[in-house]
Parts: structure tokens; sequence; C-alpha cells
């Protein structure tokens, strides 16, 4: 069981969570995942990225949105509650070195994943450039966190509403076309990450995924979170999360990703998610 | 075999017994006492419920059988047994009516009787080498030792007292035991026994490993699982979960840096296998491991409680032709699909399913393709499967395994229409363990290496069940478990 230090509403319906988690906080590394079960017996099990951890505290940060019946359970928890099962550190940790010049891009939630990454390259020594994107202004996280570690940090909002009014392919497309970048790290949606592929392949600069399928137990013995990968059938929990972009099949993954989506749409219903994330906003006025 | 009600077999055995003069039986009546049936459930009710198919025998049933053992002098059975339990012992006890003596006698050698009186291959071990089978020239008119088994520990369960295995004085050592299925389960009571603290670590946030996610409720009720579990860790097992060594935690460093003197590896089976073929990542497309777990562990068979969703559509064809495949066909009848079809590329002989599964199956209206493999998966516009294309086999010369190598019948090709396909062809090893714990040796297939004693290429580490044998059974697993101890408990008494 796994004690909640602290709740924060980002967005409309996304949250931060602070979690007691000594084992995990010890021993992750950038690039990895947990998996989260707010109660036993009858809840999912739902694989999060780890934004962040305090060895010294020993808790992890999750930050995640509510899409169905079992994000809205993990978000209704509240300080001092317990999240019954935390399993993790799960996934190979991102391979980190001194490349030179490292572009992060990250859309959406995407951002929370790619915080620990950038945070390790900027300490391994590398020029770490941020491109962060998302629907609206409102939708932004992690801004100050990010301010922090980049070295150039570049925003971009749908809407116009923050930043530049434009898809992060465009400020990334730049960059390659200027040349002197290393290594790119792309966390979002599948067709963010789908088309930054499309954008630095031509360049030939090496990209790196990290992918977040459906999965229920995390750790090599589904199959559930298998995608095609340069041809092949890879399992992204233990041989992930991260793949070379240019080697995913993003088409096949986005079709996996919908596979319980009428299963969800009617939990959904039943559960009235958007009213619940409402009261959930009220509470935290 | 076609079946037949429980009600009538309760009947037909309690008739019997007022025949019967127990007093003077010799070994030829013996042989003339028919094999007792398995009462279980009307077949077309159980395809919609999922409670125990099996219903256990009635009392007059067990007199029946019991009287059937010869008790041979030198015991065949025991040789058949892979925790050599004292079956003509056990059967002796049980003929006398004092079953609590009978499970104290299994419970020597044997912790999960419930278990595996449920769920072991009697037939291929010690139901085959048993005399009465043999006589009668039918393994499957052997005494139904498992039903025995099964009989006596529920009746501990039900009506006697649950014995806790005396525990030797604290030695101040300290053993990790990794995985808590039945090979680690096995070596965990062995150890404990032997004065040792035991930690057992798991990933899941239950304990049983195969036995809560694979093995459905309707053969194995959880309940049954929870109670002998429970009954071990009233040893003093001390209990880990959410723990996933490797990654949680590196086995080196529980070693080096957490004062444990030795560990025990049972992390069980791996990643499923594909056939890779075009269509397989197509949505509705499962593997036997994730369609039973949603349904198993993740209780998918409750919509109204579960959260955890599963996929069935009305006709699902399931690949393969093992015990697991017998278990996703017949948990996707009670998951909702309409029909469902077994396709597998031999014969209807060489399936290694049990005989019993493969019956059982059939009883509830399961379609069996025999000689028969896909060749692709066909999707609609949206990507979700809609029919499976299949080749016709014919069986060839016989492969190094000895069984008929199927053959393809050229321009054979069929398709059936389909909404779901599981893929059950079992299992490669986890590459969790070669990754993080590379002190490991392990063969080309990624199982870890043992020696006779179960010990690995790491020092003071020991390795038993499916991640070493890969996929076995749950009985085979139990006995490397129990070997792998008494590696432990010799290592640990050196020390």
């Amino acid at each position: 069981m796994s004690k909640v230090l602290e709740k924060k509403q980002l967005s409309r319906d996304v949250f931060m969570m602070r979690l007691h988690a000594p084992n995990i906080a010890r021993e992750r590394r950038a690039g990895q995942f947990v998996i989260v079960q707010a109660d036993n017996d009858f809840s999912e099990r739902i694989p999060l990225t780890i934004a962040d951890a305090d060895e010294a505290e020993g808790s992890i940060t999750i930050i995640f949105q509510v899409v169905g019946r079992s994000t809205l359970k993990l978000a209704q928890k509240n300080k001092g509650d317990d999240v019954e099962n935390v399993l993790g550190p799960l996934g190979r940790p991102t391979h980190v070195e001194k490349f030179g010049t490292v572009v992060c891009v990250g859309g959406g939630i995407g951002v929370a994943p790619l915080h620990p990454i950038a945070q390790a390259m900027k300490k391994a020594g590398n020029k770490v450039i941020v491109i962060m994107g998302a629907r609206n202004k409102s939708l932004l996280i992690l801004e100050d966190e990010m301010k922090e570690i980049a070295d150039e940090l570049i925003i971009c909002t749908d809407d116009g509403s923050y930043g530049r009014k434009d898809l992060v392919t465009a400020p990334l497309k730049e960059l390659c076309e200027k040349g002197g970048i290393d290594i790119a790290v792309v966390i979002g949606p599948p067709i963010m990450m789908k088309f930054c592929a499309e954008t630095t392949s031509p360049y030939g600069v090496k990209t790196l995924a990290s992918l977040n399928t459906i999965m229920v137990d995390g750790t090599g013995m589904c199959g559930g979170c298998r995608v095609t990968v340069g041809g092949q059938t890879k399992f992204v929990c233990v041989d992930g999360p991260e793949f070379d972009a240019h080697q995913v099949d993003f088409d096949n993954m986005m079709l996996r990703l919908r596979s319980y989506k009428p299963q969800e749409q009617d939990a959904n219903h039943k559960c009235h998610l958007l009213e619940e994330v409402e009261k959930l906003q009220e509470q935290s006025k | 075999m076609s079946y037949i009600p429980a009600e009538k077999l309760k009947e037909q055995a309690e008739e019997l017994l007022k025949e019967i003069n127990f007093a003077e039986l010799k070994p030829k009546d013996r042989l003339k006492l028919p094999m007792q049936e398995m009462p279980s459930q009307a077949p077309d009710v159980r395809r919609h419920n999922i409670s125990e198919v099996a219903l256990g025998y009635f009392d007059a049933q067990v007199k029946i059988e019991t009287e059937r053992c010869l008790q041979c002098k030198n015991a065949p059975c025991i040789k058949g047994c892979p925790v050599a339990i004292d079956i003509p012992g056990f059967i002796r006890a049980a003929a006398e009516g004092d079953y609590q003596k009978s499970v104290g006698i299994i419970k020597r050698t044997s912790m999960l009787p419930a278990i595996c009186g449920r769920v072991c291959p009697q037939e291929t071990q010690c139901m085959a080498e048993c005399t009465v089978g043999k006589a009668l020239k039918d393994v499957d008119k052997a005494v139904a030792i498992g039903r025995l088994e099964r009989y006596v520990a529920d009746w501990e369960r039900e009506h006697g007292t649950m014995s806790i295995p005396e525990i030797a004085p604290a030695t101040g050592k300290k053993v990790a035991i990794i995985g808590s299925g039945p090979a680690g389960l096995t070596a965990a009571a062995d150890v404990r026994k032997a004065g040792h603290e035991v930690v057992l670590f798991e990933a899941f946030h239950r304990l049983g490993g195969v036995m809560i996610y694979g093995i459905p409720e309707f053969r194995l009720p959880k309940v049954i699982l929870d109670k002998e579990i429970d009954n071990l860790l009233s040893m003093g097992v001390k209990i880990e979960k959410n723990f996933l060594v490797g990654r949680t935690r590196k086995l080196s460093d529980l070693l080096d840096k957490d004062g444990f003197d030795a560990a025990f590896v049972g992390t069980g089976a791996g990643l499923p296998k594909f056939m890779n073929i075009d269509g397989e990542n197509l949505v509705g497309v499962s593997s036997a491991n994730e369609f039973l777990t949603r349904a198993n562990l993740m209780k998918a068979y409750t919509p109204d409680k579960a959260d955890t969703p599963i996929y069935t559509g009305k006709r699902t064809a399931v690949v393969g032709g093992g015990n697991v495949a017998m278990d996703a066909a017949r948990m996707a009848l009670r998951v909702g699909a309409e029909e469902v079809f077994v396709i597998y590329r031999r014969t209807e002989t060489e399936m290694p399913a049990r005989r019993e599964e493969i019956e059982h199956a059939k009883e509830e209206g399961i379609t069996f393709m025999f000689l028969t493999s896909p060749k692709q998966i066909i999707g609609d516009k949206d990507g979700k499967v809609q029919g499976i294309e299949c080749l016709r086999y014919e069986l060839g010369e016989p492969d190094e395994s000895g069984r008929r190598r199927p053959v393809e019948i050229k321009g054979s090709e069929f398709t059936l229409e389909m909404d779901s396909v599981i893929m059950a062809l079992g299992n490669s090893s986890n590459p969790l363990i070669s990754h993080t714990t590379p002190e490991i040796d392990v063969n080309r297939w990624g199982n870890i290496l043992a020696d006779a004693d179960q010990k690995t290429s790491m020092d003071r580490v020991y390795a038993g069940g499916d991640i070493v044998l890969g996929a076995a059974t749950v009985i085979l697993a139990m006995g490397e478990g129990r070997k792998a101890a008494e590696s432990i408990n010799a290592l640990l008494a050196e020390k």
C-alpha cells in the first residue's frame, strides 16, 4: 500500500500525486514507469509514468489524466488515503549519456514522463532543448520545472493562447534544419510521436519514443502491450518503453490502443465521468 | 464418455455399496469395482457460470474408489508422483474413514493437496503407473488418485483442523523466495520448516502465480487457493507483494546489502508466443495469458463489478491444443462468446491437453477443428478481427518429439468468420532476469540453467518451476521447489 502524500489538480482532468513508495523512489531511473491499482480486487491495473522521485523522502510523483473509471478512482483519492497497489519501477531505463545536444519533445501529459529524462540528460552534461505542446494554455503542465532544466524552452499551443501557435513538429523541423541535434526524445499522444518521427527521419536525427500502451501485468506476461517495431513484435513492458521512433508502427499502436474503447465508453457513461471530474474540481477550489 | 448427472452417480454408488462385502474383497473383486466418475455440473448449466465444474465425490463413491486400490507392496504409483506422496497410505486411511489421517499423510510431502487433487495430470503420473489401470489395460480405469486426494483435502478444509507443520527453532538465517506460484510456495514452506526466516516476493497484488492468474475459477476456485496459502502464511512466512525482484530491487542487492543468505527464483513462464502471421496485432487478438489474466486475476467475468474489460465477441477462435487452450476456450464461453472454436494443427490424439479437459470442453459445446492451422487473421476497415484464414494439414513422418509432423495441404485455404482470436501457443522465457541479473546463466531460450540440486550459476541462488523447465505443470514446479528448498537448507546448515 502507498499513502497519498499530496494531490494537486494540474488542469481540468489532469492530476499530480506524490505517493509514499520508498523502494521505487530508490531504484527508479529516467524512463521507467509504475503499475497502479487504486483498490484491491476489482480495480484495473494501469501503467503510469514516474514524473519525479525524492529518494530522501521515499516518494514518487505520478501525473495522470482521468480517461476512465480506473483513473477516476485514483483521482478521487485524497492526501492520507492509501493507493492499494503500486508496482515498479518497470521497463528499461532511458539510455543516458553525453550525446551533445538533446531535443526533448513533450505533448500534453507526455511532458510528465519527459521531465525525468530531460533532467537526466541535463545532468549528464547535455545541452537540452525542450519543446512543449498542448491544446491550450490551461492544459500545459510542468512549465516551471522544465524551465529550470532547459537551456532553451519552446512552448506551442494549438490555439495560440500561449507561446507559439503551432504544432510541436514546427519548431522541431526548424531545429533539424539548423542542424547540430544529436538525439531527440519524443513523448506524447501516438499521433504526435508519429509525426515527430516523420519530421526527424529525413534529417537522420536519432529519435526515441516512449510508448504507453495497454498493459495488464507490466512484467512480461500478458502480451497486451505488444507493438510492431522494425517489423518485429516487441513488448513495451519489458523490451521498452522506449524504442527507435523511426521503426515503430504507430498506426497499429493507435489501433490497438482503441481495443477497449466501446467498453470504456460504456464505463464512462455508467460512472458519469465528466460530472465526477467536475465535482473533484469543486472540491479543490 | 457422456455426461451422467451427479445424482445418478450418487444413486449408483449407494446401490453398489449395499451389495459389497468389504471384508471378503479379493484383488480380482476389487478390479471389478467400477471406476467412480467425477460428479459435475450439467454442461448446459455450467457453460454460463463460473462455479467449479467438478463437484467432488459423494461419500459412497469415496468408499468404492478407495477399495479399488490393491495396496501394492511395491507401490508403483509413488514413483509416478513428482513429490512422492505415500499414495497407498493415504488411500488406506481414507478407506478406513479416517480422513484427517489420510490428508496428514499427503501433507507430509505435498503442501497443496486440494490444488493438486484438482489440477495435476494424474493420468500421466501416478495413475499411469497404477496396477489397476495396467490390469484393466486403460489408464482411465486406474484408481482415481487425484479425486481421492481432492476429497480428503476438501474434507479437512470443511470439517477438520488445518494443521500447521512444525517449525524448527529460529536459525537467524534469511531466505528470499521470488515468485509465489507453486514452486515458490513449496520452497517457502520447506525452507521455513527448517527454522529460517522466509520472505516471499510477488510482483502481482495477489499470491498464487499461475494458479491465480491462469487457471480459471471453474477449475480451481480461488477460495480454495487462498485457504491453502493462508495455511502456509500461518507458518510465519513474510510477504512482499508488488515487488518485482530485478526492478524493485536487484537480486544481488538482496543478497549483498539486505542480508539474505540465499534465494530461490521461481518466477514462472514468461512472454506469450505468437505465430508471426499477418493480422496478429489486430484488435481482438490476444494471448491466452492476457485473456485469462483479465478474466481470472482481474475478475472480468463479473463485468458489473470489475473495471478491467475483456474482449470476446460472438465467435471466438482459440489456437492451440494444450490445457491453457482448453481453459481459454471454456472461459470465452463463460464471458459471453456464443460459439468457440479450438484450432489445432494435429489430431486429437496428439493434443497435449488433459483428456478430462478436452471432454469437458466438448460437453460444453466447443467445436474442435483438428489438422487445421491459421494462415492469417483478417481485419475489417477499423482494424478489428473479422475472420481467420486457415490451412488444412495432414500428418506426416514423426518429428524429434515422436509426434507425427503436421504437413500443410497446398491450396486448402478456407476462411472462418470470427470476432476474436486467442493465441494459446505457450510461452517463451521472460527476459527480465537476463536483463537485470546477468550473473545467472540462461539457455538459448532464456530459461535459467539449474543443476540437479536446482543451483544456478549465481552464488547462493537456486531456481525451479517454469522459469527452468519451460511450460510445465503445477506439480513439477512443486517438485523443483521442494528440491531447491532441500539444497538451500543443506547450504545454510553448513554455514
